[in-house]
């Protein structure tokens, strides 16, 4: 039985991190029907100028300001410029290719223009061990749910309290009666986009020191994300928390108790249950086809 | 088709039938390469162009074609028993996939495809008895056809060259049957397509099931051609790569997978000058196409025939005599 919880636990500190990957997705796909392909690699590049910074002798929290800065700037405002607006006319397929280029090159551009190791990360916690109630769990998992759900919980009140964030939901839910109503939407989308890079770092930062800083990091990271989104309910953010945390504890229970060979497939298998039996996702609503 | 596309087409030809013979064996290999991936390109373009289903799995089925041939040729089978084997069962295969597709749509559709792809990798890897697991199967030799055999690279490719004008002459009748309307007005606009009486359903399913079986020719040529296949040459990266091809070329256009298997295939051979960063300029090179060429790189005839248009009717605008004065 504490085998168990301990397994429930630790998966449920990994799904909070491709929670908050997918929750970036989701936010994208809700505000401008962007979708992100290489939303795997947004996690990728902090991490790595995260140890560029820190290796210039910035200390780490520092290193994580300095990166949300660049990311909101490169991953948010460039790429809502650069790939996204002049795509977005033209439908989904474009728009998929050009981010599946964008995946490639970073990945491949990590790896020829810096190295094809991992390098190590600094962990935010120190190796700190707790017993609660019979498990064993470590500072660096507590303290990855704690942030991914202040994280996750906080892009949730701004969404729903603050005027800006009403105006953005407006956005998403409706385009045209947002520019109506006197809603500056490009700005808006702008914050949806900056959002993104935000997380993302804050992602990196927390998913690095476990996984170790590679340049193919990114690809089965962006993966899970994407199953946890439509998991959970790929127009509802709450649903990519719900999501991330059931595929981390899922995974965690398949490697330990069917087989650690198909780790990989629980996602899968999951997703597929869900789209045949709840096609819009545990927490997601329906969408009205479009005649 | 107009006169010019043809005389393209046929120097296109041309040069396919009498080029190869200077090459030497790597050239051959490449271009027999290039056409297998046409073949898995042109099923996937009826899946994805014309049917307008969003697949992210065609290298499974390619996958399941080869694996399917390497095995029964293991077991003792001719390559000749393999390729209806393996064709009917990517076709089952596909019209089994084609049912999510009828719950689910676009991007939903686009990972179930992507998911199905990993789960069929996981199989080829996991499962030793059967797959070889990362291993492989190694030898896989090339078939002979009525009594010739084409294990010499240039007569493989004229096989190659062979099967894909036939299956490409297959594809072209098809699309110009009922069927093939009956697709395009499935991607155009569903409900339309439904309330005119097209058994949206019965399409949507055929889409995916030819596709594959194309997938399923391209794999049993491939596993011949490389004779040698592990399951990394199936992963969803692969199949995202034929996806990009099928987009880069042109979806929906009848000649796409040429131009999209070349530059998946050939161009990262070419950008090799480039060593180590040459998958860098590749992906920045699909990135700067899709922005310039949002619907791949056959919208150019298009698109210039509407900048004529565009300039005669200005031309016509300037020579009119102004009425709006009167």
């Amino acid at each position: 039985m504490t085998d168990f919880l301990q397994l429930v636990f630790s998966g449920m500190a990994t799904g909070s991190i491709y929670a908050l990957a997918a929750l970036g997705f989701t936010l994208l796909w809700q505000a401008s029907g962007t979708i992100n392909f290489a939303q795997g690699e947004f996690v990728m590049l902090p991490a790595f100028a995260m140890l560029a910074f820190a290796a210039a002798g910035a200390p780490l929290p520092v290193a994580f300001v300095l990166t949300a800065v660049l990311a909101v700037g490169v991953l948010g405002w460039a790429f809502k410029r650069g790939i996204a607006d002049p795509l977005l006319r033209f439908g989904l397929m474009p728009i998929v290719v050009a981010t599946i280029g964008l995946a490639i090159a970073a990945r491949s551009g990590m790896r020829a223009g810096y190295s094809a190791e991992a390098h190590p990360f600094p962990s935010l916690f120190t190796d700190k061990l707790f017993t609660v109630a019979g498990v064993t769990v470590s500072l660096a998992d507590v303290g990855t749910l704690a942030i991914a759900l202040a994280l996750v919980l906080g892009t949730q009140a701004f969404l729903s309290r603050t005027v800006t964030g009403r105006a953005m939901q407006a956005v998403a839910q409706n385009t045209d009666s947002a520019t109506v109503l006197g809603i500056d939407v490009p700005r808006m989308v702008f914050y949806t986009f900056a959002i993104n890079a935000v997380l993302a770092c804050a992602a990196a930062l927390l998913v690095t020191p476990t996984y170790l800083a590679k340049f193919d990091m990114g690809e089965s990271l962006g993966n899970k994300a994407f199953f946890a989104a439509i998991i959970g309910g790929f127009n509802n953010s709450s649903g990519a928390l719900l999501g991330g945390i059931v595929v981390g504890v899922a995974e965690n229970l398949a490697a330990a108790y069917i087989s650690p060979a198909y780790k990989d497939a629980v996602a899968l298998v999951l997703f597929m249950a869900v789209i045949l039996f709840k096609p819009q996702g545990l927490l997601g609503r329906k969408v009205e086809r479009k005649v | 088709m107009s006169k010019l596309s043809w005389s393209v087409l046929l120097a296109i030809l041309a040069v396919l039938l009498a080029a190869p013979p200077f090459l030497k064996n790597y050239g051959v290999y490449l271009f027999t390469y290039w056409l297998v991936f046409v073949i898995a390109t042109m099923g996937l373009n009826l899946t994805v162009g014309y049917a307008g289903q969003k697949s992210l799995g065609h290298a499974a089925f390619f996958g399941i074609g080869a694996y399917t041939v390497a095995i029964l040729m293991k077991a003792g089978f001719s390559w000749w028993v393999g390729l209806p084997v393996a064709v009917a069962g990517c076709f089952a295969v596909g019209l089994a996939l084609g049912f999510p597709a009828l719950r689910v749509q676009t991007l939903y559709l686009a990972f179930a495809t992507l998911g199905f792809n990993t789960a069929v990798w996981l199989v080829m890897r996991n499962e030793e008895w059967l797959t070889g697991g990362t291993f492989g199967i190694n030898n896989i030799a090339r078939p002979s056809l009525a009594g010739l055999p084409l294990d010499k690279p240039l007569a493989f490719y004229y096989f190659v060259l062979g099967v894909t004008l036939v299956l490409g002459a297959l594809l072209w009748r098809l699309l110009r049957s009922p069927w093939g309307k009956a697709f395009t007005a499935l991607r155009d606009n569903p409900i339309r397509a439904e309330s005119l009486g097209v058994n949206t359903r019965h399409y949507t399913l055929l889409s995916f099931a030819i596709g594959a079986a194309y997938a399923g020719v391209a794999g049993a040529l491939f596993a011949s051609l490389v004779e040698f296949i592990e399951p990394a040459a199936f992963t969803v990266g692969a199949s995202i790569m034929m996806y990009l091809m099928v987009v880069v070329g042109g979806a929906g256009y009848f000649f796409g997978p040429l131009l999209g298997a070349a530059v998946g295939v050939l161009l990262p051979e070419w950008l090799r000058f480039a060593q180590a960063w040459y998958l860098l300029v590749f992906g920045l090179s699909v990135v700067a196409l899709m922005l310039w060429l949002p619907d791949g790189l056959l919208s150019i005839p298009d698109r210039l025939r509407e900048r004529r248009l565009a300039r005669e009717a200005g031309a016509a605008r300037a020579a009119a005599p102004r009425v709006e004065a009167a």
